[in-house]
Protein backbone atom coordinates (compact mmCIF):
# COMPACT_ATOMS: atom_id res chain seq x y z
CA UNK A 1 0.00 0.00 0.00
CA UNK A 2 3.02 2.38 1.13
CA UNK A 3 5.14 0.46 -1.51
CA UNK A 4 6.14 3.43 -4.04
CA UNK A 5 5.82 5.95 -1.35
CA UNK A 6 8.28 5.13 1.72
CA UNK A 7 10.87 4.23 -1.24
CA UNK A 8 13.17 7.42 -0.96
CA UNK A 9 11.43 9.62 1.30
CA UNK A 10 12.35 8.30 4.49
CA UNK A 11 11.29 11.42 6.64
CA UNK A 12 7.75 11.39 5.36
CA UNK A 13 7.52 7.57 6.36
CA UNK A 14 8.93 8.21 9.82
CA UNK A 15 6.89 11.43 10.15
CA UNK A 16 3.73 9.22 9.67
CA UNK A 17 4.55 6.38 11.97
CA UNK A 18 5.48 8.92 14.91
CA UNK A 19 2.13 10.14 14.19
CA UNK A 20 0.44 6.47 14.18
CA UNK A 21 2.79 5.62 17.22
CA UNK A 22 1.33 9.00 19.21
CA UNK A 23 -2.19 7.85 18.04
CA UNK A 24 -1.89 4.59 19.41
CA UNK A 25 -0.71 5.50 22.48
CA UNK A 26 -3.83 8.21 23.07
CA UNK A 27 -5.75 4.93 21.74
CA UNK A 28 -4.15 2.38 24.30
CA UNK A 29 -4.83 5.35 26.87
CA UNK A 30 -8.14 5.43 25.98
CA UNK A 31 -9.25 2.19 25.81
CA UNK A 32 -8.04 2.06 29.16
CA UNK A 33 -9.78 4.95 30.98
CA UNK A 34 -12.83 3.16 29.34
CA UNK A 35 -12.03 -0.11 31.02
CA UNK A 36 -11.17 1.70 34.73
CA UNK A 37 -14.53 3.60 34.26
CA UNK A 38 -16.58 0.61 33.36
CA UNK A 39 -15.21 -1.47 36.12
CA UNK A 40 -16.15 1.30 38.54
CA UNK A 41 -19.58 1.03 37.31
CA UNK A 42 -19.92 -2.75 37.94
CA UNK A 43 -18.35 -2.25 41.49
CA UNK A 44 -21.04 -0.11 42.35
CA UNK A 45 -23.46 -2.36 41.17
CA UNK A 46 -25.42 0.00 38.38
CA UNK A 47 -24.74 2.21 35.60
CA UNK A 48 -25.57 5.67 35.83
CA UNK A 49 -24.81 9.09 35.00
CA UNK A 50 -22.75 9.91 38.15
CA UNK A 51 -21.15 6.58 38.33
CA UNK A 52 -19.48 7.00 34.55
CA UNK A 53 -18.42 10.58 35.44
CA UNK A 54 -17.03 9.67 38.76
CA UNK A 55 -15.63 6.82 36.80
CA UNK A 56 -13.60 8.77 34.50
CA UNK A 57 -12.55 11.12 37.31
CA UNK A 58 -11.15 8.08 39.23
CA UNK A 59 -9.62 6.33 35.84
CA UNK A 60 -7.88 9.67 34.55
CA UNK A 61 -6.76 9.84 38.03
CA UNK A 62 -5.22 6.22 38.02
CA UNK A 63 -3.13 6.60 34.82
CA UNK A 64 -1.99 10.36 35.73
CA UNK A 65 -0.65 8.85 39.12
CA UNK A 66 0.47 5.22 38.34
CA UNK A 67 1.76 5.05 34.30
CA UNK A 68 2.25 1.66 33.18
CA UNK A 69 4.98 0.99 30.21
CA UNK A 70 2.98 1.02 26.96
CA UNK A 71 2.00 -2.51 25.77
CA UNK A 72 2.59 -2.54 22.26
CA UNK A 73 -0.17 -4.38 21.04
CA UNK A 74 0.36 -4.65 16.74
CA UNK A 75 -2.02 -7.28 16.27
CA UNK A 76 -5.31 -7.65 15.94
CA UNK A 77 -8.68 -9.48 17.42
CA UNK A 78 -9.94 -12.62 15.73
CA UNK A 79 -12.87 -13.99 16.89
CA UNK A 80 -12.96 -17.52 15.84
CA UNK A 81 -9.27 -18.17 17.10
CA UNK A 82 -10.45 -16.30 20.03
CA UNK A 83 -13.52 -18.57 20.40
CA UNK A 84 -10.95 -21.36 19.83
CA UNK A 85 -8.83 -20.58 22.14
CA UNK A 86 -11.20 -20.10 24.97
CA UNK A 87 -13.07 -23.61 24.56
CA UNK A 88 -9.74 -25.10 24.79
CA UNK A 89 -8.63 -22.96 27.89
CA UNK A 90 -11.94 -23.71 29.33
CA UNK A 91 -11.45 -27.85 28.69
CA UNK A 92 -8.01 -27.94 29.85
CA UNK A 93 -8.91 -25.82 33.25
CA UNK A 94 -11.41 -28.34 34.04
CA UNK A 95 -8.82 -31.23 33.07
CA UNK A 96 -6.09 -29.74 34.94
CA UNK A 97 -7.94 -28.78 38.11
CA UNK A 98 -9.75 -32.18 38.31
CA UNK A 99 -6.13 -33.84 37.76
CA UNK A 100 -4.60 -31.76 40.87
CA UNK A 101 -7.26 -32.67 42.62
CA UNK A 102 -6.71 -36.69 42.10
CA UNK A 103 -3.38 -36.40 43.18
CA UNK A 104 -4.39 -34.51 45.99
CA UNK A 105 -6.48 -37.05 47.46
CA UNK A 106 -5.08 -39.96 45.79
CA UNK A 107 -3.55 -41.60 49.20
CA UNK A 108 -0.25 -42.43 49.57
CA UNK A 109 0.85 -40.01 46.57
CA UNK A 110 4.46 -37.95 46.47
CA UNK A 111 4.19 -36.55 42.95
CA UNK A 112 7.26 -36.12 40.94
CA UNK A 113 8.18 -32.75 39.84
CA UNK A 114 10.69 -30.96 37.18
CA UNK A 115 11.53 -27.56 35.78
CA UNK A 116 11.68 -27.25 31.81
CA UNK A 117 12.64 -24.40 30.47
CA UNK A 118 10.35 -23.12 26.88
CA UNK A 119 11.77 -20.58 24.96
CA UNK A 120 8.51 -18.95 23.62
CA UNK A 121 8.80 -18.19 19.50
CA UNK A 122 6.88 -14.84 19.39
CA UNK A 123 9.35 -12.37 22.15
CA UNK A 124 6.65 -9.81 22.96
CA UNK A 125 5.80 -8.74 26.25
CA UNK A 126 2.14 -8.67 26.03
CA UNK A 127 2.76 -12.13 24.55
CA UNK A 128 5.01 -13.74 27.17
CA UNK A 129 2.35 -12.43 29.71
CA UNK A 130 -0.37 -13.97 28.11
CA UNK A 131 1.57 -17.37 27.55
CA UNK A 132 2.44 -17.51 31.24
CA UNK A 133 -1.20 -16.44 32.59
CA UNK A 134 -2.17 -19.06 30.91
CA UNK A 135 0.03 -21.67 30.83
CA UNK A 136 -0.32 -21.51 35.04
CA UNK A 137 -4.14 -22.79 34.69
CA UNK A 138 -3.58 -25.40 32.27
CA UNK A 139 -2.51 -28.97 32.98
CA UNK A 140 0.54 -29.75 34.59
CA UNK A 141 3.02 -26.51 34.75
CA UNK A 142 3.09 -23.38 36.52
CA UNK A 143 5.75 -20.55 35.92
CA UNK A 144 8.49 -19.77 37.64
CA UNK A 145 10.97 -17.43 36.31
CA UNK A 146 11.18 -15.64 32.96
CA UNK A 147 13.93 -14.82 31.32
CA UNK A 148 12.99 -11.76 29.04
CA UNK A 149 15.97 -11.42 26.74
CA UNK A 150 15.83 -14.70 25.57
CA UNK A 151 11.91 -15.04 25.59
CA UNK A 152 12.10 -18.11 28.10
CA UNK A 153 9.12 -19.21 30.38
CA UNK A 154 11.25 -21.42 33.24
CA UNK A 155 7.94 -24.04 34.63
CA UNK A 156 7.13 -26.12 36.78
CA UNK A 157 5.77 -29.33 35.97
CA UNK A 158 3.54 -31.52 38.23
CA UNK A 159 3.52 -35.20 38.33
CA UNK A 160 5.61 -36.45 35.99
CA UNK A 161 6.85 -40.07 35.04
CA UNK A 162 10.10 -39.52 32.95
CA UNK A 163 11.42 -37.79 30.31
CA UNK A 164 8.60 -38.06 27.77
CA UNK A 165 6.07 -36.14 29.81
CA UNK A 166 8.67 -33.45 29.65
CA UNK A 167 8.82 -33.29 26.46
CA UNK A 168 5.20 -33.25 25.74
CA UNK A 169 4.58 -30.83 28.49
CA UNK A 170 6.96 -28.33 26.44
CA UNK A 171 5.05 -29.16 23.29
CA UNK A 172 1.42 -28.36 24.62
CA UNK A 173 3.13 -25.13 25.69
CA UNK A 174 4.32 -24.30 21.93
CA UNK A 175 0.78 -24.98 21.12
CA UNK A 176 -0.58 -22.69 23.68
CA UNK A 177 1.65 -20.22 22.52
CA UNK A 178 0.36 -20.67 18.92
CA UNK A 179 -3.44 -20.69 19.77
CA UNK A 180 -2.55 -17.29 21.74
CA UNK A 181 -0.81 -16.10 18.47
CA UNK A 182 -3.59 -17.23 16.62
CA UNK A 183 -6.21 -15.13 18.66
CA UNK A 184 -4.19 -12.09 19.01
CA UNK A 185 -1.43 -11.63 17.50
CA UNK A 186 -0.16 -9.42 13.82
CA UNK A 187 0.36 -11.18 10.55
CA UNK A 188 3.81 -11.22 11.32
CA UNK A 189 3.88 -13.16 14.32
CA UNK A 190 1.64 -15.41 13.07
CA UNK A 191 3.92 -16.59 10.22
CA UNK A 192 6.67 -17.03 13.06
CA UNK A 193 4.55 -19.24 14.39
CA UNK A 194 3.55 -21.54 11.50
CA UNK A 195 7.06 -21.54 9.96
CA UNK A 196 9.82 -21.39 12.56
CA UNK A 197 12.21 -19.43 10.94
CA UNK A 198 15.30 -22.17 11.75
CA UNK A 199 15.23 -25.19 14.22
CA UNK A 200 17.43 -24.67 16.79
CA UNK A 201 19.27 -27.95 18.27
CA UNK A 202 17.92 -27.74 21.90
CA UNK A 203 18.83 -31.62 22.76
CA UNK A 204 16.28 -32.63 25.68
CA UNK B 1 -40.42 -24.39 34.97
CA UNK B 2 -36.70 -21.94 34.06
CA UNK B 3 -36.11 -20.73 37.62
CA UNK B 4 -36.64 -24.09 38.89
CA UNK B 5 -34.00 -25.78 36.48
CA UNK B 6 -31.51 -22.72 36.91
CA UNK B 7 -32.31 -22.97 40.88
CA UNK B 8 -30.68 -26.72 40.72
CA UNK B 9 -28.21 -26.05 37.89
CA UNK B 10 -26.71 -23.20 40.51
CA UNK B 11 -27.14 -25.52 43.52
CA UNK B 12 -24.96 -28.09 41.22
CA UNK B 13 -22.28 -25.42 40.46
CA UNK B 14 -22.24 -24.53 44.21
CA UNK B 15 -21.77 -28.12 45.86
CA UNK B 16 -18.90 -28.29 42.24
CA UNK B 17 -17.06 -25.58 43.09
CA UNK B 18 -16.91 -26.14 47.07
CA UNK B 19 -15.82 -29.83 46.17
CA UNK B 20 -12.94 -28.19 44.05
CA UNK B 21 -12.38 -25.48 46.76
CA UNK B 22 -12.11 -28.49 49.31
CA UNK B 23 -9.40 -30.96 46.99
CA UNK B 24 -7.16 -27.50 46.53
CA UNK B 25 -7.27 -27.01 50.07
CA UNK B 26 -6.15 -30.77 50.72
CA UNK B 27 -3.28 -30.73 48.16
CA UNK B 28 -2.20 -27.58 49.92
CA UNK B 29 -1.60 -29.33 53.07
CA UNK B 30 -0.82 -32.59 51.31
CA UNK B 31 1.46 -32.03 48.58
CA UNK B 32 5.66 -32.67 49.82
CA UNK B 33 7.14 -29.02 48.58
CA UNK B 34 5.71 -25.51 47.92
CA UNK B 35 5.78 -25.87 43.76
CA UNK B 36 3.59 -28.37 44.21
CA UNK B 37 1.52 -26.17 46.39
CA UNK B 38 1.05 -23.39 43.98
CA UNK B 39 -0.13 -25.71 41.83
CA UNK B 40 -2.82 -26.98 43.48
CA UNK B 41 -3.45 -23.07 44.98
CA UNK B 42 -4.18 -22.15 41.39
CA UNK B 43 -5.91 -24.89 39.27
CA UNK B 44 -8.85 -26.53 41.02
CA UNK B 45 -8.89 -23.26 43.52
CA UNK B 46 -9.71 -20.73 40.20
CA UNK B 47 -11.86 -23.49 38.90
CA UNK B 48 -14.16 -23.56 41.85
CA UNK B 49 -14.24 -20.32 42.61
CA UNK B 50 -15.44 -20.00 38.92
CA UNK B 51 -17.97 -22.59 40.18
CA UNK B 52 -19.23 -20.93 42.80
CA UNK B 53 -19.62 -17.66 40.87
CA UNK B 54 -21.32 -19.15 38.29
CA UNK B 55 -23.97 -21.05 40.94
CA UNK B 56 -24.38 -17.74 42.86
CA UNK B 57 -25.33 -16.05 39.05
CA UNK B 58 -27.85 -18.83 38.51
CA UNK B 59 -29.36 -18.16 41.72
CA UNK B 60 -29.27 -14.46 41.71
CA UNK B 61 -30.29 -13.28 38.39
CA UNK B 62 -29.48 -9.70 38.20
CA UNK B 63 -27.94 -7.76 36.23
CA UNK B 64 -26.12 -5.50 39.30
CA UNK B 65 -24.41 -8.98 40.44
CA UNK B 66 -23.89 -10.36 37.04
CA UNK B 67 -21.68 -7.40 37.00
CA UNK B 68 -19.96 -7.57 39.75
CA UNK B 69 -19.75 -11.63 39.27
CA UNK B 70 -17.88 -11.24 36.20
CA UNK B 71 -15.58 -8.93 37.62
CA UNK B 72 -14.82 -11.28 40.51
CA UNK B 73 -14.05 -14.19 37.80
CA UNK B 74 -11.70 -11.90 35.57
CA UNK B 75 -9.33 -10.79 38.67
CA UNK B 76 -9.36 -14.30 39.68
CA UNK B 77 -8.03 -15.66 36.49
CA UNK B 78 -5.32 -12.91 36.37
CA UNK B 79 -4.13 -12.38 39.67
CA UNK B 80 -4.06 -16.21 40.63
CA UNK B 81 -1.24 -17.03 38.33
CA UNK B 82 1.15 -13.99 39.30
CA UNK B 83 0.34 -15.15 43.26
CA UNK B 84 1.44 -18.51 42.46
CA UNK B 85 4.44 -17.49 40.18
CA UNK B 86 5.72 -14.52 43.04
CA UNK B 87 5.37 -16.97 45.32
CA UNK B 88 6.89 -20.28 42.88
CA UNK B 89 10.00 -17.59 42.63
CA UNK B 90 10.87 -16.90 45.81
CA UNK B 91 10.49 -20.78 47.02
CA UNK B 92 12.75 -21.45 44.10
CA UNK B 93 15.46 -18.37 45.28
CA UNK B 94 15.11 -18.91 48.82
CA UNK B 95 16.05 -22.78 48.52
CA UNK B 96 13.09 -23.87 49.66
CA UNK B 97 12.14 -27.06 47.34
CA UNK B 98 13.21 -30.78 47.38
CA UNK B 99 15.43 -31.55 45.26
CA UNK B 100 14.99 -35.24 45.66
CA UNK B 101 11.49 -34.67 43.95
CA UNK B 102 12.74 -32.66 40.60
CA UNK B 103 13.56 -35.47 37.44
CA UNK B 104 15.14 -31.98 36.05
CA UNK B 105 16.29 -28.68 36.67
CA UNK B 106 16.39 -26.74 33.70
CA UNK B 107 16.77 -22.77 35.30
CA UNK B 108 19.81 -24.35 37.56
CA UNK B 109 21.50 -26.00 33.84
CA UNK B 110 21.16 -22.22 32.49
CA UNK B 111 24.65 -21.37 34.18
CA UNK B 112 24.33 -18.36 36.35
CA UNK B 113 28.22 -18.85 36.35
CA UNK B 114 29.51 -19.59 33.31
CA UNK B 115 32.26 -22.11 33.58
CA UNK B 116 29.86 -24.67 35.86
CA UNK B 117 28.20 -27.30 33.60
CA UNK B 118 24.76 -28.30 35.08
CA UNK B 119 25.28 -31.39 36.23
CA UNK B 120 21.75 -33.70 36.73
Amino acid sequence: MTGPRDGGREAVGEQSASRRGRFGRWRDQAIALGWLALVWNLLWGQISWANLASGLLVGSAVLVFFPLPAVTFGGRLRPWALLVFASRFAAELVSASLHVARIAVQPGCRPRGAIIGVELRVRTDLNMALTAEAVTLVPGTLVLEMDRESATLYLHVLDTHGPAELVAARERTLALERRIVRAVGSAAELRRIDNPPVEKGTSP
Amino acid sequence: MIATVADWLGAACLVAGAMLGLAAAIGVLRFPDSLSRMHAATKPQVLGVLLLLLGIALRLRSMADLGMIVLVAVFQLATAPVAAQMIGRAAYRSGRLDRDLLDADELADRGSGGGSAGSG
